[in-house]
């Protein structure tokens, strides 16, 4: 029975080549409007660690005070070094890194080579397991390394192929800011998006890699300083970078692994103990205003996704309802322009099922068909986001079978929603007036 | 022609004129929206920056290798020096015809942002302005137009280390700043305190128009800026410089080879260490270009289909009534009345829908408002919306209306 449906839908469909045509082409740029966006919108809002996200804290501690806070009341999105430095040192989490962006010079062991800038961040060497931070060679550096102040570093395996032709480099010397550093980790393609554990630096999304990564205290000790952001709400009263580091200026990021409930409430009793203490030695004149928030949390409140994505999803959103009332409109049309044919049918004996079937198999074979031109237009979309969005947004959207799927789904489902009130109106068509007005 | 017949046929047809009433007011609603998205961005795009002829500048942005430390007298010099002799290096390129150590550019998307207060330890700051560090060059340089006042000279310029946290003793500031802390016109010789500070700042000139160097979303801060005499010294500096009318690119080329030839241990990225200022404007606009070219392509889209459904729909219609036009064509109707009919009829329907529409589209942009910061959109894009969708509306109709009105009387008395 269905392939005698779909032999009558094709057979109708080829009578008006014209108005299916239009319905095909309805469909497509509706549902290829909607997949390119929705591409984009599934990049820049995916978890970067679906695993582990929910177990990743980021404090903020309230150091500036009422003054300093925004309109929302929140407290600054970074630490001062005070706070991130004695937070580490307290320890009370399984795993933590305070972190800040860095951009040193590398000087290349081929004098006849000119020096090259890369980016990283200094950390403490719980960010590498506590990221699950994948390593090609070697590992990340110890505890030791930390407190000793090591002239260790790990590197990208990018970095590492332009160094050392990609071979195994743990153990190896490279220059940087003009000191040498042991290589102990090369990191295999690691390139989350959005860089999570930085994104108040990174605004999100970067198109760069992370080059570098050095110990925090090392980096403090040769003076390696901060290429991120830096707010103050008053001027430091020392000059430079270690008066910054005595400044309640914010420039460091902080994140934390907590693994459950229990640990979470700890934490918060912690900071919440900690800036207590702040307020009873009269370092803040104000009550505890601190925020722990998940992962998911953070992104949100720091709205990696930018809302013109967003806004372009729903426009796009628009756009797919406007053509599928328009398919409705076509198709309604059409079904009803075949009246006496279906009257026919009716007088014949076929019951209002069998009417309902053969049209709902033609509009689910218009929707497949725009589903089809429409995968080719959400691949021509897809390709060409990249003329019209920041780079570093449209490296990220990509066609993938779950997209073409969803796709098709998306314009099978729609079009049959669409041709649904239709085909009701076709099954109530009255035989014996179809008959009688022939 | 009275409307009651069109009234009374299109109750026959009621699904259908639903359907197209509402695919006018989704319409309505998404391209008013759309065109008024469209508009901000390209008003924001097309904004001048104050500088004059600013497409022969451009940035270079560079850092030494094992620089000394800016944090102790000895390196501030060693440091200044080493700047110094760029500078001096790139005044002599026969390509360059002026260049300025500065902090940040128009645009740049990374600078410094800071407060001006009116008092000394102001509590809080009068206005937030953004921070411009340069020599007695960089006005010239930039091609800023001074309204008031004076501006650099060499002796006024003072050389520091960049987190330095003694103010400079003189300012330039843009007219807006003048205008919001100095109402009277008067802002020249005046004392300005900076972030909060005991120690005065005097203005000594006022210029134009200086735009944000970090993205400031449209706030006042966008035209508030300062302009200090200070080269400011840090293991890494930035120079603008202005290229001989027509010759950017030669002057562009010219310096790598030039810098690694006065010292070879600096790093000069490849991409980000010299860019013209086109192209840092280009970058910055790319997101609302983007959004504006997306825009624009949902608004067609949307606009092809709607006249096509309507075209569509119509020619169902025309076809349908085929009998009753032959009778009303037999009974005396003119082709002309035949015409009057359908196109009065489509603007029935898309009156019914642009009104509909008008309350979605004040309705989208309430929910963009209170979701994505978005500013309330004038009536006037509502109306030239509806204008626009009653003009497609009339287009769309006007093929299968004309094919009505080619039906021939004698249609009237064929079949039955």
């Amino acid at each position: 029975m269905f392939t005698y449906y779909l032999e009558l839908a094709l057979r109708s469909l080829k009578r008006s080549p014209g108005l299916t045509a239009l319905m095909v082409l309805t469909i497509a740029f509706g549902v290829a409007a909607s997949m390119t966006t929705y591409s984009v919108f599934r990049a820049v809002s995916g978890d970067p660690i679906p695993w582990k996200s929910s177990k990743l804290f980021v404090p903020q501690i309230d150091m500036w005070g009422p003054n300093g806070r925004g309109s929302d009341g929140e407290p600054p999105d970074a630490m001062d070094y005070n706070d991130a430095v004695t937070l580490m040192r307290d320890h009370r989490a399984r795993l933590q890194s305070a972190m800040y962006q860095i951009s040193p010079s590398i000087v290349p062991a081929d004098a006849s080579k000119h020096p090259i800038n890369v980016s990283g961040h200094a950390v403490y060497s719980e960010f590498f397991p506590m990221l699950d931070v994948p390593f090609l060679y070697g590992s990340g550096w110890s505890t030791d390394d930390d407190t000793q102040r090591a002239a260790v570093v790990v590197i990208s395996s990018k970095l590492n192929q332009k160094l050392f032709g990609g071979s195994n480099s743990v153990g190896k010397t490279v220059n940087v800011e003009g000191k040498d550093y042991r290589v102990v980790g090369v990191l295999n393609d690691w390139n989350p998006q959005p860089r999570f554990f930085d994104v108040v630096n990174s605004g999100g999304f970067s198109t760069g890699v992370e080059d570098v990564f050095l110990p925090f205290q090392r980096a403090i000790s040769v003076g390696i300083p901060n290429d991120g952001n830096t707010n103050c709400n008053a001027v430091p009263t020392e000059s430079g970078f270690v008066g910054l580091q005595h400044s309640a200026c914010v420039w460091i990021a902080y994140m934390a692994e907590l693994d459950d409930a229990a640990a979470v409430i700890a934490y918060k009793q912690y900071l919440d103990g900690y800036a207590h203490d702040a307020q009873q030695s009269g370092r803040f004149g104000w009550a505890p205003n601190n925020r722990l928030r998940d992962l998911p949390a953070w992104l949100d409140n720091q709205h990696v996704v930018p809302s013109d994505t967003k806004v372009s999803l729903l426009v796009a959103l628009g756009l797919l309802l406007a053509c599928l009332v328009n398919t409705a409109g076509l198709l309604l049309a059409k079904f009803l322009r075949r009246s006496s044919e279906i009257g026919v049918r009716r007088a014949l004996g076929a019951p209002r099922m069998a009417i309902y079937a053969q049209f709902l198999v033609e509009a689910g074979m218009i929707g497949l068909a725009g589903g089809v031109l429409g995968l080719l237009l959400t691949g021509v979309g897809v390709a060409s986001v990249g003329w019209v969005l920041p780079k570093d947004i449209a490296a990220l959207a990509r066609v993938d079978i779950s997209l073409l799927l969803i796709t098709l789904l998306v314009a099978v489902i729609a079009t049959t929603l669409a041709g649904l009130y239709p085909t009701f109106r076709a099954s109530r068509v009255q035989p014996a007036w179809q008959l009688k007005s022939n | 022609m009275t409307v009651h017949p069109i009234i009374a046929a299109l109750h026959k047809h009621k699904a259908g004129v639903v359907l197209i009433a509402l695919q006018i007011a989704l319409t309505l609603a998404i391209i008013c929206n759309a065109i008024f998205i469209i508009g901000q961005r390209i008003e924001r795009v097309s904004q001048p920056t104050g500088m004059h002829e600013e497409n022969d500048l451009f940035l270079i942005t560079q850092q030494w290798v094992s620089a000394p430390s800016a944090d102790d007298p000895g390196g501030l010099e060693k440091l200044d020096s080493m700047q110094q002799t760029d500078l001096a290096t790139l005044r002599n390129l026969p390509d360059v015809a002026s260049a300025a150590p500065i902090r940040s550019l128009p645009l740049l998307r990374s600078g410094s942002v800071g407060g001006i207060g009116l008092k000394p330890l102001q509590q809080k700051d009068t206005i937030d302005a953004n921070y411009y560090y340069g020599d007695e060059q960089a006005l010239s340089t930039l091609g800023l137009k001074l309204v008031a006042g004076r501006a650099f000279t060499a002796a006024d310029v003072q050389h520091k280390p960049m987190r330095d946290q003694g103010e400079p003793v003189l300012a330039i500031v843009t007219k807006p700043v003048a205008d919001k802390l100095f109402p009277q016109g008067d802002a020249v010789g005046k004392v300005i305190y900076l972030d909060s500070s005991g120690t005065p700042t005097t203005v000594v000139g006022v210029v134009a128009r200086l735009q944000s160097a970090v993205d400031t979303a449209g706030s006042s801060l966008t035209w508030y800026s300062a302009l200090f005499p200070v080269r400011q010294d840090a293991n890494f500096s930035r120079t603008v410089v202005r290229a001989k009318p027509g010759r950017l690119e030669a002057a562009m080329r010219a310096v790598r080879p030039a810098l690694y030839a006065v010292n070879p241990m600096r790093v000069i990225d490849d991409e980000q260490g010299v860019r013209s200022f086109v192209d840092i404007r280009a970058d910055a606009y790319r997101a609302d270009l983007g959004m504006a070219i997306l825009m624009s392509v949902v608004c067609l889209i949307l606009l092809s289909i709607t006249a096509a459904g309507i075209v569509g729909l119509t020619s169902f219609w025309v076809g349908q009534r085929q009998r009753q036009i032959g009778v009303r064509r037999a009974l005396g109707a003119r082709k002309i009345d035949i015409l009057h009919y359908f196109q009065l009829e489509n603007l029935l329907i898309a009156g019914i829908g642009a009104v509909i529409g008008i309350l979605l589209a004040i309705g989208l942009n309430l929910w963009l408002i209170t979701h994505f910061e978005m500013d309330r959109m004038p009536v006037i894009y509502v109306l030239v919306g509806v204008l626009a969708v009653l003009a497609l509306g009339q287009a769309a109709v006007f093929v299968p209306a004309r094919r009505a009105s080619n039906v021939p009387p004698v249609v009237a008395t064929r079949a039955v």
